[in-house]
């Protein structure tokens, strides 16, 4: 535990050197954030419904997708440059270092500037969950607590899964781009909006509907119109844990299959 | 126990070659090709062979780098891949073209962190951080961001950085690529300095042969991927029949050189003013006497076998079989 508190430190003494320069960088990491918000309210602008949802109730899945993104991003998402490190045998550093190879990767550089994404994406789902007029039990809070945080293990698995591919595959950058950040503004719409082969597999297949629109239904107190029983709101845990499993699995057998590169 | 046992070691490679304008034949690539070795502890083992004949991919094998296709290795008792954290705390690598060091952090720093990393007590720290210091000079840049440093600078520094866990095997691949002169002398220096002390087990590929004469009695030499020699450089030498050479200097050309038994005549130069014997089992007295009662000797030196012939003549030995796809 000391090794990996002092690969952060030696993170934060590196990016923080320059202090203007972070603090910008800091504000320019909001933006991001903001835009999901933005477009969700512009849509809003021209209808009062989203398949079948009201502003404030979709809100609520925005708050809950873009905190678990942002937080998982700050965390994990340091993980897109592994198809630099396979091209180049960069990999070969963390390999012979008495560390996890995973936990290494992603301490090595750390994005302390996405601090600010973390922090606007929870102040999303706040205040979001405060305007939706939930009627709160014991058992809501509870899940209000639990499924943003089982959304950032999913959406970290999905970061971690992607990314393995480039062990196999090196220019897999744009795949995994499509995955993850799809699957972010996947999750800030009520999964009735899409349709099809596509909700299906996004939805259900990847798992993405547990990360925010089970949750919020749960909350808000409203059936699934797609039919699935409310204890699909509660399977979010369940549903990232076993993310969490592939994406380790995925992971372990990428590192056996790294090739190096020539000296 | 020995530190390093290879049994039959491979690694093949699958790339898929272009065949035709759409298709892909996938074909197999043999690295390493059956390596047997054992290594015993503090022995400072020169690992040879000409671009592609296995060397990094050897080394990554050992390091848990890279899990072999077939075959066994064990490093300090350990299997390299499955055991890869704990073999990582008793091995120290430096691959000359990849830096362990922080780039944008002070050396020192750097040093520091790998003593959080590898667990290692301050005191022991101190104490090689220390020598490293004496012997390797770091003092002048302890306090320079690595990415400032020169080629040789860092090279000492990533030779300090492979050190401060106190390995029991240090495994070096190029370690003198790209150096200058008395970088290059540093760098052999210090290797030969931790290998007199005898408990290191140094394990070295290079390219520069004068690393191997200089640091390693023992010399393993690797072509497509087998062991083509293994041994000291002296069995090197007379395996591959490489003499020692008695150049003699004369006043004035000989038409008729005499033909010493033991010593035949390797070549002549400078119009006949310049003698050259090959010293089979003769020994240089006798090439001296047969001169001496025909011409009048201006000089005799003796040239030694050059290691960089041995190995060029090696490694222009037929190959086996070309790859065939599989």
């Amino acid at each position: 535990m000391r090794a990996y508190r002092a690969l952060l430190g030696a993170q934060a003494r590196s990016q923080t050197a320059y202090r203007a320069s972070f603090l910008l960088d800091l504000l320019g990491n909001v933006g991001a954030t903001v835009f999901d918000v933005v477009t969700v309210l512009v849509i809003y602008g021209v209808t009062r419904e989203l398949g079948g949802f009201t502003l404030r109730e979709t809100l609520v899945m925005v708050g809950l997708s873009s905190s678990a993104f942002a937080v998982a991003d700050l965390l994990v998402g340091n993980i897109e440059r592994l198809p630099g490190l396979v091209r180049t045998g960069l990999f070969d550093a963390v390999l012979v270092r008495p560390l996890g190879t995973l936990p290494q990767l992603l301490l090595m550089n750390l994005p302390l500037r996405k601090v600010s994404r973390g922090v606007f994406g929870v102040g999303v789902l706040v205040v979001a969950l405060g305007s939706a007029g939930i009627d709160w039990t014991p058992a809501r809070v509870a899940l209000a607590v639990v499924a943003p945080l089982a959304g950032v293990v999913f959406f970290g698995s999905i970061f971690v899964a992607t990314a393995t591919v480039s062990f196999w595959w090196v220019d897999s950058g744009e795949l995994a781009n499509s995955v993850t950040y799809g699957g972010r503004d996947f999750t800030s719409y009520p999964v009735t909006v899409f349709e099809g082969w596509f909700r299906a597999a996004f939805a259900y297949g990847l798992g993405f509907a547990f990360v925010s629109y089970q949750p919020a239904l749960v909350l808000l107190g409203r059936a699934d119109p797609l039919g699935l029983p409310p204890w699909a709101g509660w399977a979010a845990p369940a549903v990232a844990l076993v993310a969490a499993a592939l994406a380790a699995a995925a992971w372990r057998t990428g590192v056996r299959h790294y090739r190096s590169t020539g000296s | 126990m020995s530190v390093i046992e290879l049994d039959g070691l491979r690694k093949e490679f699958t790339v898929r070659v272009k065949a035709g304008r759409l298709r892909r034949e996938k074909r197999t690539v043999t690295a390493v090709d059956g390596i047997d070795l054992r290594v015993e502890r503090g022995e400072l083992l020169g690992y040879i062979g000409p671009n592609g004949a296995g060397k990094s991919t050897t080394l990554k094998m050992l390091t848990g780098v890279l899990s072999p296709s077939a075959g066994q290795a064990r490093v300090c008792g350990l299997r390299p891949v499955a055991d890869r954290t704990r073999l990582a705390l008793r091995i120290g690598v430096v691959f000359g073209q990849r830096s362990q060091l922080w780039w944008d952090l002070p050396l020192a720093d750097s040093f520091d962190l790998l003593r959080h990393l590898y667990r290692v007590p301050a005191a022991d720290h101190a104490a090689r951080l220390r020598r490293c210091r004496d012997l390797l000079d770091l003092d002048a840049f302890l306090d320079t961001p690595v990415r400032q440093l020169s080629l040789g600078q860092r090279m000492r520094g990533e030779l300090t950085a492979a050190l401060l866990h106190g390995p029991q095997v240090l495994f070096l691949d190029e370690p003198t690529i790209g150096l200058d002169v008395v970088s290059k002398q540093a760098v052999r220096g210090f290797l030969a300095e931790l290998g007199r002390a005898g408990d290191t087990t140094l394990v070295l590929t290079t390219h520069d042969l004068a690393d191997i004469e200089r640091l390693c009695a023992r010399l393993v030499v690797i072509d497509h991927g087998r062991v083509v020699h293994d041994g000291s450089i002296a069995a090197l030498h007379a395996r591959y029949g490489s003499r020692r050479l008695v150049v003699a200097e004369l006043d004035a050309p000989l038409p008729t050189p005499p033909q010493p038994v033991g010593a035949p005549l390797h070549r002549v130069e400078a119009d006949g003013r310049r003698l050259v014997y090959t010293l089979e089992s003769a020994g240089v007295a006798e090439v001296v006497s047969a001169l001496a009662g025909v011409a009048a000797l201006r000089d005799v030196s003796i040239v030694e076998p050059d290691i960089e012939d041995v190995v060029a003549r090696l490694y222009r030995t037929p190959a086996p079989d070309p790859r065939r796809p599989a």
